[in-house]
């Protein structure tokens, strides 16, 4: 093992690390965990993790597979209550607020808070249906219309699918699909979008359209993105946020110095492809 | 391992195995082709008697006339379908008002709300229910629905009535509806409720705006199955609505506007289409005579019936699906 690191080694080239202004580190905190642990039975699947998340930029979570980012993200919007071994402790952070308290309906939080799966998954109903789902279930009593535009030119697919919008969703490619999804999440205009792995089942043509998506959700949205991809994350996040086995939050920056300089061994073996 | 130099063996068997798969093709074509010969051959058969019905009694006075009296003591044969075609239609009707819902929420239920727990202790008891010789439905409603109903809400109610078969035979069809609807609804994939949940959708919201949708050829399916049931039906209607070939009395409104009562029909005896061939069938009578004939007559009448419904409810679930 190499004990000092070159900036060679490090998955540096080919990726410019953030060239918009968003400064990392300033702005108020969206969602912040605090001594959470999480289990499923006896499994622990995350230990003692604390963290907090800015606004209106894109964090992003990455580890080797199994180490709990998909448990974390699902933490955030009580997702894991479904689950019935899943056991949390320990307190969830947003709008001021521990989503775990026992006043709070999981059913409002997820109306604040949006999430874009793995595998594109579309209602097998029209592009329109899709979009207005959200709408639909809370409520909204605006223009339909005009959101359903708005979310769809948000998601970077209006111009394609603009003229068959009464086509069902599933007619699309696997990358659009993936974008009328995340039209179909900020349709309601949540504070905060999750996505887990959301190109890995794209190719990579697809994949970059997203990214480039991401990079503009972030003037609006908080965005959390657990990804796999490690220049994906370089390319695209403010702060990145390093998870080993265990569910132990190893490491946690500005993108750049996560990438150019991190402060534990074990992150940089991890980014080098050491290991994991 | 044996000896690794050996080079496979790619060469064609020839004789005995292709003997054999050529064997089994043709097994399974055999079977194949017996299933739709047998098919062609009750359409055929029914067809051909039919025809010498129909020589005998115009298709107009069989389907316009409202006297089915194929065999009367006295003389004054009569072979109108429209009271029998009344009595199916109610059957299925009210039938179809009690197993559609209740066998679509028991679905529902089923793949969405019951615990693995009873979910196991459910779906053994309904195909229980499902396995039920009709003969003992028909008791059921003969013995304990009927006299119920006479007790409290319909005092008035014959022995034998259309109401206690009819909610027997939708009792006896709400298996066929759940199992098949809780097949197509659980074949959902589990993706399209995490986006439901993800959105902000309640339990509720997602069953009936999302797996329900989505699964609505297997609904449909299920509930063609369950009307075409019904419309067979037989042995309840012979044990618990009796066997009398009745119109209902069409009665005056205010202005003469003409109407049914409908608990002259359900309070009351009737005769379905496939009771009325069950009568002929069990009588003494031979081939070659009228009444013998009309049995066709009323079998094909069934078929079309059937026929129709299947390619109605396929173009309307071919309109309506959601496919994913
Ligand atoms: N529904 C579940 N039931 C039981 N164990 C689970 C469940 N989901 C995840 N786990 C376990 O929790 C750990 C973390 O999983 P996950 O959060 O999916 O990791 P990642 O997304 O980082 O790959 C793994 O050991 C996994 O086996
Ligand atoms: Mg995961």
């Amino acid at each position: 093992m190499s004990n000092t690191p070159t900036s060679d080694s490090l998955i540096t080239t080919d990726v410019q690390t953030e060239s918009t202004d968003r400064s990392a580190v300033s702005g108020a905190t969206a969602v912040a965990a605090r001594d959470l642990n999480v289990y499923y039975g006896d499994e622990q699947a995350i230990d003692d993790v604390s963290i907090e998340i800015p606004e209106k930029r894109v964090t992003a979570l990455i580890g080797p597979s199994g180490c709990g980012k998909s448990t974390f993200l699902r933490c955030i919007n009580r997702m894991n209550d479904m689950i019935d071994v899943c056991r949390v402790e320990g307190d969830v952070e947003f709008g001021g607020k521990n989503v775990y308290d026992d006043d709070v309906d999981p059913v409002a939080l997820r109306r604040k808070i949006g999430m874009v799966f793995q595998k594109p998954n579309p209602f097998p109903k029209s592009i329109r249906d899709n979009v207005a789902y959200g709408l639909e279930i809370q409520g909204f009593d605006g223009d339909v219309d005009a959101r359903v535009e708005e979310s769809l030119k948000g998601a970077a697919l209006w111009d394609e699918v603009k003229d068959q919008l009464d086509s069902s969703g599933l007619d699309l490619s696997g990358g659009q699909q993936q974008r009328l999804c995340i039209a179909r999440a900020i349709a309601p205009d949540p504070e905060v979008i999750l996505m887990d792995e959301p190109t890995s089942a794209l190719d990579p043509v697809a994949a970059s359209k997203i990214e480039d998506l991401i990079d503009d959700l972030a003037e609006e949205y908080t965005v959390i993105i657990v990804t796999h991809n490690m220049q994906q994350a370089a390319r695209i996040s403010d702060r990145t946020a390093v998870f080993l086995t265990g569910g132990r939050l190893v490491e946690y920056d500005d993108t750049t110095k996560i990438f150019e300089d991190p402060e534990e061994q074990r992150v940089e073996d991890y980014i080098t492809g050491k290991f994991g | 391992m044996t000896d690794s130099t050996e080079s496979p063996d790619l060469q064609r068997r020839s004789g005995l195995r292709r003997l054999k798969e050529g064997t089994y093709g043709g097994l399974f074509a055999a079977c194949a082709a017996a299933t739709l010969l047998t098919t062609v051959a009750i359409f055929v058969t029914l067809l051909s008697d039919a025809v010498v019905f129909f020589q005998e009694i115009p298709i107009a006075e069989f389907l316009t006339g409202t006297n089915w009296s194929p065999n009367p003591a006295g003389g004054g044969q009569a072979f109108g379908i429209i009271p029998l075609l009344i009595g199916t239609l109610v059957v299925t009707i009210t039938a179809a008002v009690i197993a559609l819902p209740v066998g679509t929420l028991t679905a529902i239920y089923l793949s969405e709300y019951a615990t693995p727990n009873a979910r196991s202790i459910l779906k053994p008891l309904l195909e229980i229910l499902a396995g039920i010789p009709t003969v003992v439905y028909g008791y059921f409603a003969l013995v304990y629905i009927t006299p119920a109903l006479k007790a409290t809400l319909f005092p008035e109610m014959s022995t034998f009535n259309a109401l206690s078969a009819s909610i027997m035979v939708g009792i006896m069809t709400i298996p066929m509806v759940s199992s098949i609807s809780e097949d197509a609804m659980s074949a959902v994939p589990d993706e399209l409720r995490q986006a439901g949940y993800g959105l902000g959708a309640t339990k509720f919201e997602v069953s009936t705006g999302i797996v329900v949708p989505a699964s609505v050829s297997g609904i449909a399916s299920s509930y063609i199955l369950a009307v075409s049931r019904a419309i067979g039906e037989t042995m309840i209607v012979v044990v618990a609505m009796g066997a009398q070939a009745r119109m209902p009395a069409v009665r005056e409104a205010a202005f003469g506007i003409p109407y049914i009562n409908p608990a002259d029909i359900l309070l009351e005896s009737g005769m379905t289409i496939t009771v009325a061939m069950v009568q002929i069938a069990g009588g003494d009578l031979t081939g070659g005579t009228i009444p013998y004939d009309s049995m066709f007559a009323l079998g094909l009448t069934l078929f079309v019936v059937t026929l129709v419904m299947n390619v109605l409810s396929d173009i309307i679930a071919e309109r309506y699906r959601e496919e994913y």
